[in-house]
């Protein structure tokens, strides 16, 4: 008891913390004095030496871990539990998205996706002159970043050229915030050039938004559609993720002999007990929790069949060199044409795998394969399927080496590319290697701009100077800074050749 | 065909400092100018085989074969050793590359691609391969929607000009000095060809870009700004002047101990230049 009062008091005692991140620890530490859902013996140990590994989701999951409402629904019909009438203004229905954010869970509290805007708000844009939207997207943006200061909160625009969407990546590069995070969706049948060089004009300016690749995303979803949320997990509308674990590949490849016993025994063994962990969350998620008694099942936000499972996996870089080591060749991951191989093939088996293993309480009975891109105590473990930070090489090479991963990873992958500062001279340079990124086959591209005080870290933005400021022992208004701020320190995230910084998870507290 | 080859320093496939958009630049070995101030000045020389490099490869990458210098990419860790001795500025890792081997390359890389540019060195020294290179690249039609671009210091006859810009889209021409003895200086030649190509290049409506590089003392004085600035605006009224700042970065000798060119003294004259309407001023996006 004397542990966890210390821990509590520490917490509750922080200097850098506000109430409300205070509060939030304090649920952490109470969730996970409950036992963990039943696990056997093999799964439990491989969860313990982080083999597979939960993201410290919790020990009790009493929501999913990513929740996409269909926002147009509330739009639509108004809300009964909440005493909304349907908006008829473009002011109402920005009130209302207000309102919804508040009652939407998530792994942080904060939601991670605040819908496809442009699609949202243009039916509601008549008579609204441009000026009179320019000003209100400028306040909802700021409402957004000082109420809801999460860099995992994501908005969606695209991929139509329109006078939302660009007013939206006007008022971005313009207040350079944090929060919300942004993608554009890209497709060279429906988006206008024009539209797509604004986007990648805002990524000289400020590393945001990130440009996907529209048509590859659509074909793995239905009607609905789907969502990029958080850093740039891709995951049915009107559904969401129930939980992500994942495999940390270096632990893996540390346990296997050779190349051929990780294909054959050491790999799939893993998988496995990653699928186990996975049931045994989702379980308790669906048959404990009551969760889905929620207001947003009744009134049609979201729909208990409409959440997927994300399999993540990391440290490829990692795994794929321990491996060519053990095979006595010397070619390191990401610059070598046989270690790359051994890379796609890895991404192939796993993806294999994924697609032959029922899950229950899952759309579609399968779960989606994810390069996930780390958590700020990942020490000596590169995010996805990435290139180690610092070592990567000039920015065409990088995508050549990684865009044979990308058909693979259907609930998401992202490469950061680093790119200096020169380019703020020459902004087109920007737009053909978006465009050459996306015809190579990448689901979605992502750029830092070296000299730019907004970076990503793993796929969330940060703010160098927050993260000065908050050494400096001053606390920082928006929640990601503090992960930040540990992945700066542990995990070489800023020897990244230029720097960019994003954020998501800080797990728990002081960890 | 009787392709010829180049002599090529380094190839990049991505680079944003090259001309409009992500270039394949190619860095041809040579150069006819020997500027103090060359950011890589192991451009310049044309390797005679002496060897005094080899013993310097702690990798094992350079060897003496029939009394040429053979180089062993495979080997070789970058670290540069090969070029800080070599006597007469030159590199043993020079590469000979054909215009089909160059079209490969562009291919390979076609979707990151806006176009090629030829640098150096002095691309225009190796005249028969740049012009055999573009006039392939517009033949070819998967490569045609490439521009071709040439970053030169105009040190170039007319004759051969009327020869390079029909297949030329653009022309990136560095002015080192107005006054000629400055200029004969700081890069051992003389400035009336390159000041007579600015015009020739100009009028066939392919200047892309005037560069002039500002050294402060030298050519940061009042009278060499406003030489350029006349003789800017009397090329014409859509001109596009980039201002380079000296940096110490790769220079040699003397020009070491000389003062970098400060943001403050770039800005200033930026200003001159725009009040004195040329509509295109463009200044470094960093300084070291
Ligand atoms: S590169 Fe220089 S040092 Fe080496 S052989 Fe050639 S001329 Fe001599
Ligand atoms: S740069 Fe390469 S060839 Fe030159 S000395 Fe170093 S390792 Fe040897």
């Amino acid at each position: 008891m004397q542990e966890i009062f210390e821990k509590l008091r520490s917490i509750t005692d922080d200097k850098t913390l506000n109430p409300a991140q205070k509060a939030r620890y304090l649920s952490l530490e109470a969730e996970n004095m409950l036992p963990y859902p039943a696990l056997d013996a093999q799964t439990a140990d491989a969860l313990k030496q982080r083999v597979i590994c939960d993201m410290y989701e919790g020990h009790a999951p009493y929501k999913p871990r990513y929740v996409l409402p269909d926002y147009s629904v509330v739009l639509k019909n108004g809300s009964e539990y909440l005493e909304l009438p349907p908006p008829e203004t473009l002011d109402e229905t920005i009130n209302t998205l207000m309102i919804a954010y508040h009652h939407v869970p998530s792994v942080t509290g904060i939601p991670v996706y605040i819908g496809q805007l442009d699609d949202l708000l243009l039916p509601f844009c008549d008579g609204v002159s441009d000026d009179a939207l320019y000003r209100k997207i400028k306040l909802f943006w700021r409402y957004l970043d000082r109420v809801l200061p999460d860099a995992f909160m994501h908005a969606n625009i695209g991929p139509t050229d329109n006078r939302v969407a660009r007013a939206i990546l006007r008022v971005d590069a313009e207040l350079k915030q944090i929060a919300p995070n942004l993608t554009f969706l890209y497709d060279p049948k429906i988006s206008t050039e024009d539209i797509l060089a604004m986007a990648t004009n805002n990524i000289v300016e400020c590393s945001k938004p990130h440009i996907a690749n529209h048509p590859m995303h659509a074909e793995h979803f239905d009607d609905r559609g789907y969502g990029i949320v958080s850093c740039y997990n891709v995951l049915p509308i009107a559904g969401g993720a129930s939980t992500l674990t994942r495999v940390n590949l270096k632990e893996v490849a540390l346990r296997a002999d050779s190349t051929a016993h990780f294909f054959a025994e050491v790999l799939p063994h893993y998988m496995e007990l990653n699928f186990r962990l996975i049931e045994a969350r989702v379980d308790y998620l669906f048959n404990k929790s009551n969760f889905f008694t929620s207001f947003l099942v009744e009134e049609g936000w979201i729909d208990r069949d409409r959440f997927t499972v994300m399999y993540g996996i990391y440290a490829m870089a990692e795994a794929v060199n321990i491996l060519q080591e053990k095979e006595g060749n010397a070619g390191q991951y990401g610059f070598d044409d046989v270690a790359n191989a051994l890379g796609y093939r890895m991404s192939e088996e796993m993806a294999r795998i994924v697609q032959n293993r029922p899950l229950e309480n899952v759309w579609r009975g399968r779960a989606m394969l994810h390069s996930q891109a780390g958590i700020s105590i990942d020490e000596g473990a590169t995010p996805g399927v990435r290139i180690p930070y610092g070592t990567e090489p000039d920015p065409v090479s990088h995508v050549q080496a990684l865009a044979p991963h990308h058909q693979y990873y259907t609930s998401g992958i992202s490469e950061i590319l680093t790119v200096d500062e020169t380019i703020k001279n020459n902004p087109e340079a920007m737009l053909q290697l978006c465009k050459g990124a996306l015809e190579s086959g990448f689901r979605e591209f992502t750029a830092n701009v070296a000299s730019n005080d907004l970076v990503r870290v793993t796929g969330y933005m940060v703010r160098l100077s927050d993260i000065a400021k908050f050494k400096a022992c001053r606390g920082s208004r928006t929640n990601t800074t503090a992960l930040g701020a540990e992945a700066a320190d542990g995990t070489g995230i800023l020897d990244r050749k230029p720097r960019v910084v994003g954020h998501e998870l800080s797990p728990s507290y002081g960890q | 065909m009787n392709s010829p080859l180049a002599t090529v320093n380094k190839i990049l496939t991505y680079s944003c400092v090259d001309g409009p958009g992500n270039r394949l630049v190619i860095f041809l070995q040579g150069c006819n100018f020997n500027c103090v101030t060359c950011h890589n000045p192991y451009t310049v020389g044309l390797c005679d085989h002496c060897g005094a490099c080899i013993p310097t490869c702690h990798a094992n990458a350079l060897e003496m074969v029939n009394g040429q210098i053979a180089f062993d990419p495979s080997a070789c860790d970058q670290c540069d050793a090969c070029l800080d001795i070599c006597p007469i500025s030159s590199s043993p890792m020079v590469q000979h590359i054909s215009v089909e081997d160059i079209l490969e390359i562009a291919r390979k890389n076609k979707p990151f691609l806006n176009g090629i540019t030829v640098s150096g060195g002095e691309a225009t020294l190796q005249l028969k391969f740049v012009i055999a290179l573009f006039e392939e690249v517009k033949a070819d039609p998967e490569l045609k929607s490439l521009t071709c671009f040439v970053d030169t210091n105009g040190h170039l006859g007319g004759q051969s000009w009327g020869r390079l810009l029909p297949v030329t889209d653009g022309v990136m021409l560095d002015i080192k000095a107005f006054n000629t003895a400055l200029h004969h200086g700081l890069t051992g030649q003389d400035n009336a060809k390159t000041l007579k190509a600015a015009k020739t290049v100009q009028d066939a409506g392919k200047l892309y870009e005037l560069r002039f590089l500002v050294i402060p003392g030298k050519t940061d004085t009042a009278a060499e700004i406003e030489s350029l600035t006349s003789f800017a605006r009397a090329l014409g009224p859509d001109i596009r002047v980039r201002l380079n700042a000296f940096q110490h970065h790769g220079v040699r000798a003397e020009a070491e101990d000389w003062e970098t060119m400060a943001k403050t003294g770039i800005d200033k004259i930026a200003a001159h230049l725009r009040k004195a309407g040329i509509p295109e001023v463009i200044t470094p996006a960093f300084y070291l």
